[in-house]
């Protein structure tokens, strides 16, 4: 082992929650930051539309109505003490962010400025409410700008473009892990006390999708195959506005400043979904509807795709038939301007995209693969927790993405991903430090590198018979259409046993790329590697919950069934074999109702 | 379409020198760049190198130069280009292999400008945030876009016959700090480009507003800088 270090705290993955982790841990221990990315490529940068917290800038707001918005969201799914702490924790959060800089759009008075967002409302009216805290339709590039610049100011120290590959466990506890520096192609072993993993979600498991390609769930797949369970892997977000067949994101934010969803025959579908809050209902609810809207032929011109509407007159138009008003109570009214002020972004993708100018013509869109629920099983801590009798794993943390504490249960509300990874990030940080403060190093197993050296030979040494990219694209294809959006027994069997003959196929691939120097042909071979073993687990747990909640909308139990459901999916390799095991939801003020829009 | 993508290949631990190759590959009007080079790396060459993430030009992972212009990989459509199109590593920054190149003196000179909110008065009594008037915010807006692609820095002729300059990103950056009201360090930073590694060498060449993918008016930023030094005003 040429390449060793020893840090108190190794924190795996540098977006958001890994700053943040970073950040905290490095006040106290000895911390580095491990990222197969520079930072500041990291898909924290590619959130748009803001960071919820009940501050109430412009309106009156609460705590307790972002709670249960959050709650009723997560479609009861959400642990109630976690989703209480993060909302809790918010407006402090959004505070620090600004007191390190960030910078958010503001009021006339200067204070940070709100917009609404999906899902989030004033609980008395039932109307939306402004809590989203938003920096143009690129505010998490400026949280992530933000705490990169801050990392760099505290001289927290990286291991940029270095993939982690595996963890090591000795002892019954996490002491370390593996990776492989991308520019020379050498292992390194990292010996620690606590790891934090904040290594995001696995978005490019499905054909249409809003992630980058960096967003493979290898923590997740780290993880798993070492024992840890995975939990609530069923519950994935199909964001509905994605640009037409690119699936590139389309900030809800373009709705919370008034635009409308358009079917074939012009008419404003949501109306008929969601007849209180229309537009600004939940995802799950508005994907849903843009599929059936599709299904029964009212695409544009029958196609598989709606419009997203924010030209000046037409927002103007509904909003005055919603009787939206401003703060003032002055009628509501948009002119181009402002809007190109509010989502520069979203209308250059349009002009460089699709070369349409959504001021005078409608965006074409479809939902697309968005956001991971499930993951690693965290107390609000970031600890993990590996069964339901809330073991902990000593010294193992997750946050962000990568984790399920769970705040999003079934379906997360826009904004609070952000939120997430800020609050819990920051106590995953906080929580590994001081675990690192107590103990002493354990000591590592014997050739640590060696199941990552093996993994790599594999992909190196196999016949060569197959394509990575047709495998690839093949599992895309399948997990879009039929654990997508709505499910069915009959499509995900289908979809399991094409996932496995697929990691068969896997074993068939060669890499041709025979250097140790930038072999990224390796390296998204490996990544393949996670996207399967991932697909495998979300579609094995999404076949056996037999109802609908949230994202996960089955056909053939079309209902929502809190008796024998409502509980959350743990899921364990061992031994090669998958078990399925559960873990009660924690219900502290809400009981849950049915859930309308 | 078919079209005649000309890529410039260096492997270090094959070739004794960088060559080109060529590749026919079927493309609609409506791809990006970045889809045309994983294509041939899925199907043609394995080998070929790039960095990439997010495709869809907001990570700046995939700065490369696209028939002669510093471009976005992701962000640039085949439609825009024609039939042939050549791409090319960043200029001034070392390849190491393909069309990645050695990112480590981009970011050192990012560094060096102090890119991190400087504020050490006392928070707000009430602890609330730091009040910032809309126009106050709105000064240094532009600047807050930037990627760190690299796209400027590399575009600009000052930066390729230079050692030490800081280069067009590193001066946004600052831009970006020194005119935010709530930052308290502008003084400390407009000396550090006033150096001469730094606002002297540039002569508005303009190659950095050109490239900038962002569509940040760097040299106009560049110019409040430089007026900043000379007036000692910020406004």
């Amino acid at each position: 082992m040429a390449n060793l270090h020893q840090f108190d705290v190794v924190v795996v993955g540098a977006g958001g929650a890994g700053l943040m982790a970073g950040l905290y841990a490095s006040r106290t221990a000895r911390t580095a930051v491990i990222s197969k990315l520079y930072p500041t490529r990291s898909h924290t940068g590619a959130a748009q539309g803001g960071i919820s917290a009940a501050l109430g800038n412009l309106e009156e707001d609460r705590v307790e109505w972002h709670t249960y918005d959050s709650v009723k969201g997560s479609d009861y799914l959400g642990d109630q003490d976690a989703i209480e702490f993060m909302c809790q924790e918010a407006p402090q959060a959004i505070l620090e962010l600004e007191h390190m800089g960030l910078p958010f759009d503001r009021t006339p008075e200067g204070r940070i400025s709100q917009r609404p967002f999906g899902g989030h409302t004033n609980n008395v009216t039932g109307k939306p409410v402004r809590r989203a805290c938003h920096a143009a339709d690129r505010t998490g590039h400026m949280i992530l700008q933000t705490l990169y610049q801050q990392c760099l100011k505290n001289n927290v120290t990286f291991f940029d473009e270095f993939q982690v590959l595996d963890l090591l466990i000795n002892d019954g506890k996490a002491v370390g892990v593996v990776a492989v520096s991308l520019a020379d192609g050498e292992l390194h072993t990292f010996h620690a006390k606590s790891i934090v993993f904040a290594t995001g979600g696995h978005g490019r498991v499905w054909e249409i999708t809003s992630n980058a390609y960096a967003y493979s769930g290898d923590g997740a797949a780290i993880v798993f195959r070492r024992g840890i369970p995975l939990e609530d892997m069923e519950f994935f977000q199909f964001h509905p506005t994605g640009i037409y067949k690119l699936g590139i994101l389309i900030t809800e934010g373009v709705r919370g400043e008034g635009g409308v969803l358009i079917n074939g025959k012009g008419e404003r579908f949501m109306e008929r979904y969601a007849p209180r809050v229309k537009d600004l209902a939940s995802r799950d609810v508005i994907s849903r509807a843009i599929y059936l809207e599709i299904r029964e032929g009212r695409g544009i011109n029958g196609s598989n795709y709606v419009y997203l509407d924010v030209r000046p007159e037409v927002v103007n138009k509904y909003a005055a038939l919603d009787g939206r008003t401003n703060p003032d109570g002055s009628p509501y009214q948009v002119t181009a301007e402002q809007l190109l002020k509010k989502l520069p972004d979203i209308i250059d993708f349009n002009r460089v995209y699709l070369g349409i100018d959504p001021m005078t013509q409608p965006m074409p869109i479809q939902p697309t693969a968005h956001y991971t629920m499930g993951g690693i099983p965290t107390n609000q801590y970031g600890e993990v927790v590996i069964d339901d009798k809330k073991t902990v794993f000593p010294g193992l943390y997750a946050a962000g993405e990568v984790a399920c504490v769970s705040v999003h249960g079934a379906n997360r509300l826009g904004t609070n991903s952000l939120l997430d990874l800020v609050v819990f990030g920051k106590y995953a940080g906080l929580r590994a430090a001081e675990y690192a403060r107590g103990v002493d190093f354990t000591p590592l197993p014997s050739d640590p590198e060696g199941f990552a050296r093996r993994q790599f030979e594999a992909l190196r040494n196999g016949s060569g018979k197959e394509n990575l990219t047709d495998i690839s694209n093949r599992m895309k294809r399948v997990m879009f259409e039929d654990v997508g959006v709505f499910r069915t027994e009959e499509g995900m069997k289908r979809a399991l046993a094409e996932v496995r003959t697929l990691k068969e196929r896997y074993r068939q691939v060669r890499v041709s790329d025979t250097g140790k120097i930038f072999n990224t042909e390796l390296l998204n071979a490996w990544e393949l590697g996670n996207l399967l073993d991932v697909a495998e687990v979300i579609t094995i747990s999404a076949l056996n919950r037999t109802e609908s909640r949230g994202g996960h909308a089955r056909e053939d139990y079309p209902n929502r069934d809190d008796a024998n459901w409502l509980k959350h999916t743990l899921v364990w390799q061992r031994d090669g074999r998958f078990e399925i095991g559960y873990k009660p939801v924690v219900i502290t003020r809400y009981t849950p109702k049915e859930r309308t829009y | 379409m078919e079209v005649t993508l000309k890529i410039f290949r260096f492997n270090p631990e094959v070739d004794k020198r960088w060559h080109y190759e060529t590749y026919r590959v079927n493309a609609e009007p409506t791809d990006r760049v970045l889809d045309l080079l994983e294509y041939v790396k899925g199907y043609i060459d394995g080998t070929l190198s790039f960095r990439r993430s997010c495709a869809h030009g907001v990570c700046g992972s995939d700065a490369v130069r696209i028939n002669g212009m510093n471009r976005l990989a992701c962000k640039t459509l085949v439609r825009d280009l024609g039939d042939k199109i050549t791409v090319e590593p960043i200029m001034g920054l070392k390849v190491i292999k393909d069309l990645i190149v050695d990112m480590e003196p981009f970011f050192e000179n990012y560094k060096k400008v102090l890119p991190w909110f400087i504020n050490n008065s006392p928070l707000p009594a009430d602890g609330k945030e730091r009040l910032q008037s809309p126009e106050a915010r709105e000064r240094f807006d532009d600047t807050t876009k930037c990627i760190l692609c690299a796209c400027c820095t590399t575009s600009c002729p000052s930066f390729w016959g230079s050692d030490d300059y800081l280069g067009p990103a590193a001066l946004v950056a600052a831009h970006r700090f020194i005119f935010d009201d709530r930052d308290e360090a502008a003084a400390e930073r407009l000396q550090i480009i006033s150096e001469t590694s730094g606002l002297a060498r540039c002569h508005t060449a303009f190659n950095c507003t050109m490239a900038c993918p962002r569509e940040i008016q760097i040299t106009k930023a560049i110019g409040e800088l430089k007026l900043a030094t000379i007036t000692g005003r910020l406004d």
